[in-house]
């Protein structure tokens, strides 16, 4: 654990993260369980984590149990309780895009970053396989329906399609940049 | 995001990508209505609820996301006015190794989504509906968001719609990276911020018992956006593009190894599965032969080139004779796929050519199943988990003589054991694959 994973999410919360909280709360007048995900999308695009403080101040917020909270944690693949690396590479692992390459991409990109290809610990909360200088993670990702211009990945945001292996560089640097 | 090939193959009918083709097309709501849209929402608004639902049921429309239910019928399933809060779920969690349609349509065309939605929710008469978008679309999510706050200024969204008097709310939902959320039930389950271990049926029928325990209808994107088209064009008109029982268009995702993947709009039934892969998209690559289909999503059984269906057709007389059909002369509906064995499910297609090792793609494929598994039932849990190793030995030369047998086993160990229909979903493949290419499993496991 770094001392980064020990600092208290929850006493840190900005004002514009609160306000996009309520709103979001808002949206489900019937049952305010149902906005644990949006809540936890919110948490982690600001915090880039949910520390334990943050299942904790999630669970108040919607008046749950933490396990209410944790347990979607660790069944979502998309949530992690340890930080990433600032760009994430998800290359679209199944059949079509495998058809057209992916699997070579995959290996590409982990060169071009430095992510330690042979890392397939992710799971259950944990992050995803991360460069030592913390600028990049790269993990497989299940199909991300876009199989007609495969090989595709995923990076931050925006999609990447008909990746070529030569272009990976190009794309690391523009990141890297950002 | 790659596009529409701007020109129609001559069988291609576009209804759902007709707004996408057009020359500067944009996603914003002014487009949309100097393109007549929301007026389908106008006159359904002046229509009775039953008379839409009617409408629905005669144009033959079946769900688009992969179980080809009648939407028509899913919809009378909703008593209107038994007192209960209704709800609509939209499934916008596509995920099925293959398809890729709804993305295009949330990205492209967010407004034909919203409009069909309303015009639904209007027929069960629903005020508050959910948008589910899976969490690896997050530009698709604000997008539709932004169509919703669109259409909500101009009175399309909220209260009294258009002066008829009827509400509706809609807000959207991310996902969070499981393909098991695409099954209604647990879809339901993801959107109440439980675990979305998929709930039993009976009794858990969304129409009865869905979201917050009250009458549910979950429909995938596609299928809301026919809606507006069956309104616009009339259910006759709509019905008889496709084939009885499979009315309209239906799109079709194009991926593997062929010259030109990519989306498709076909009115059902209207090309054979050969046609598709040799008139439409153009063949497969040079020196290639085709070798296996895979038509309607991973889960969908594969078909080999060398297949030949014994059907019942319909002879000049109305007599019913039986026939013998190739696999590229299986024609693209629901009906014959269903009659080969296979199903036309998302209409996700992938190809694959000679070059390929078939036990290598089931392996990719049980792969997937193993990951996606939510771990409620244990046939499906260690299962999946047990047909990815077996395959991957396999591959990696450390397979044995009976392990195709072992995995059939497995496979026909899971399907009808499981709370939903991803236990048939993660054997399907196995279990077709085995069938339909022995001895290429048989080399493979004992060499």
């Amino acid at each position: 654990m770094t001392t980064e994973t020990l600092s208290n999410q929850a006493e840190s919360i900005p004002h514009h993260l609160l306000a996009e909280i309520e709103e979001s709360v808002s949206h489900y007048p019937v049952s305010k369980r149902s906005a644990s995900l949006p809540l936890l999308h919110l948490w982690q695009n600001h915090f880039g984590y949910i520390d334990e403080s943050g299942v904790d101040w999630i669970a108040a917020k919607l008046e749950l149990q933490p396990i209410n909270i944790l347990e979607l944690i660790t069944f979502y693949p998309w949530f992690r309780q340890e930080p990433a690396g600032k760009t994430i590479i998800r290359v679209c692992r199944t059949l079509s895009c495998a058809l057209a390459g992916s699997y070579e991409l995959r290996e590409k990109f982990c060169t071009a970053t430095g992510v330690d290809a042979h890392d397939h610990s992710h799971g259950f909360g944990s992050a995803p396989p991360t460069s030592p200088d913390g600028k990049f993670s790269v993990e497989f990702v299940e199909c991300l329906a876009s199989c007609g211009s495969a090989p595709v990945c995923l990076i931050n945001d925006d999609l990447h399609e008909n990746v070529a292996l030569d272009e990976v560089p190009t794309i690391v640097t523009a990141y890297d940049k950002e | 995001m790659v596009s529409l090939i701007p020109q129609p193959h001559p069988k291609e009918r576009r209804l759902i990508f007709e707004n996408i083709s057009r020359p500067g097309w944009a996603n914003d709501i002014e487009t949309y209505l100097s393109h007549g849209g929301y007026e389908s929402l106008e006159k359904a608004l002046k229509m009775q609820p039953e008379e839409i639902i009617n409408m629905v049921k005669a144009a033959n429309l079946r769900g688009r996301g992969g179980a080809g239910f009648p939407a028509g019928i899913k919809w009378s399933f909703i008593k209107r006015e038994d007192g209960k809060p209704h709800y609509i779920v939209v499934n916008g969690d596509e995920s099925e190794p293959g398809t890729f349609k709804d993305r295009y349509i949330l990205h492209n065309d967010p407004h034909q989504l919203v409009e069909g939605l309303l015009i639904a929710a209007y027929a069960v008469n629903v005020n508050l509906a959910y948008i589910y978008i899976r969490c690896e679309f997050p530009h698709a999510a604000k997008i539709v968001w932004n169509a919703i706050k669109e259409a909500k200024a101009k009175g399309f969204i909220g209260k009294n719609i258009l002066g008829s008097g009827f509400d509706c709310e809609i807000y959207v939902h991310q996902g969070a990276g499981a393909y098991i959320c695409g099954e209604e039930t647990s879809l339901i389950e993801s959107l109440e911020g439980k675990r979305p271990y998929p709930r039993i049926k009976p009794p858990y029928f969304p129409a009865v018992l869905g979201l917050y325990m009250s009458p549910t209808i979950v429909n995938n994107v596609e299928t809301l956006c026919h809606v507006k088209h069956i309104i616009r064009l009339g259910p006759e008109e709509y019905a008889k593009m496709g084939t009885p029982g499979d009315g309209g268009t239906r799109t079709m995702c194009v991926s593997g190894d062929v010259m030109k993947p990519g989306y498709y709009e076909l009115p059902c039934g209207a090309v054979t599965l050969g046609e598709l892969i040799f008139d439409i998209c153009g063949g497969m690559k040079p020196g290639r032969k085709l070798k296996a289909v895979i038509p309607g999503g991973s889960s969908a059984k594969v078909l080999n080139v060398d297949d030949v269906f014994k059907m019942k057709t319909k002879a000049a007389d109305g007599s019913m004779v039986e026939t013998e059909v190739k696999m590229l002369d299986l024609v693209m509906d629901a009906a014959s796929l269903a009659a080969a064995g296979t199903m036309v499910g998302s209409g996700g297609v992938i190809v694959m050519d000679d070059s390929r090792s078939m036990v290598w793609a089931l392996n990719n494929l049980n792969q997937f199943y193993a990951h996606e598994s939510c771990g409620q039932c244990t046939p499906c849990r260690e299962g999946s988990l047990w047909m990815s190793k077996m395959t991957t030995r396999m591959l990696d030369g450390e397979g044995t003589a009976s392990d195709p047998a072992t995995l059939k086993n497995v496979a026909d160990n899971i399907a009808g054991r499981t709370v939903c229909a991803f236990g048939e979903a993660c054997a399907w493949p196995t279990q077709s694959f085995l069938a339909k290419f022995p001895e290429e499993f048989a080399k493979t496991a004992s060499k």
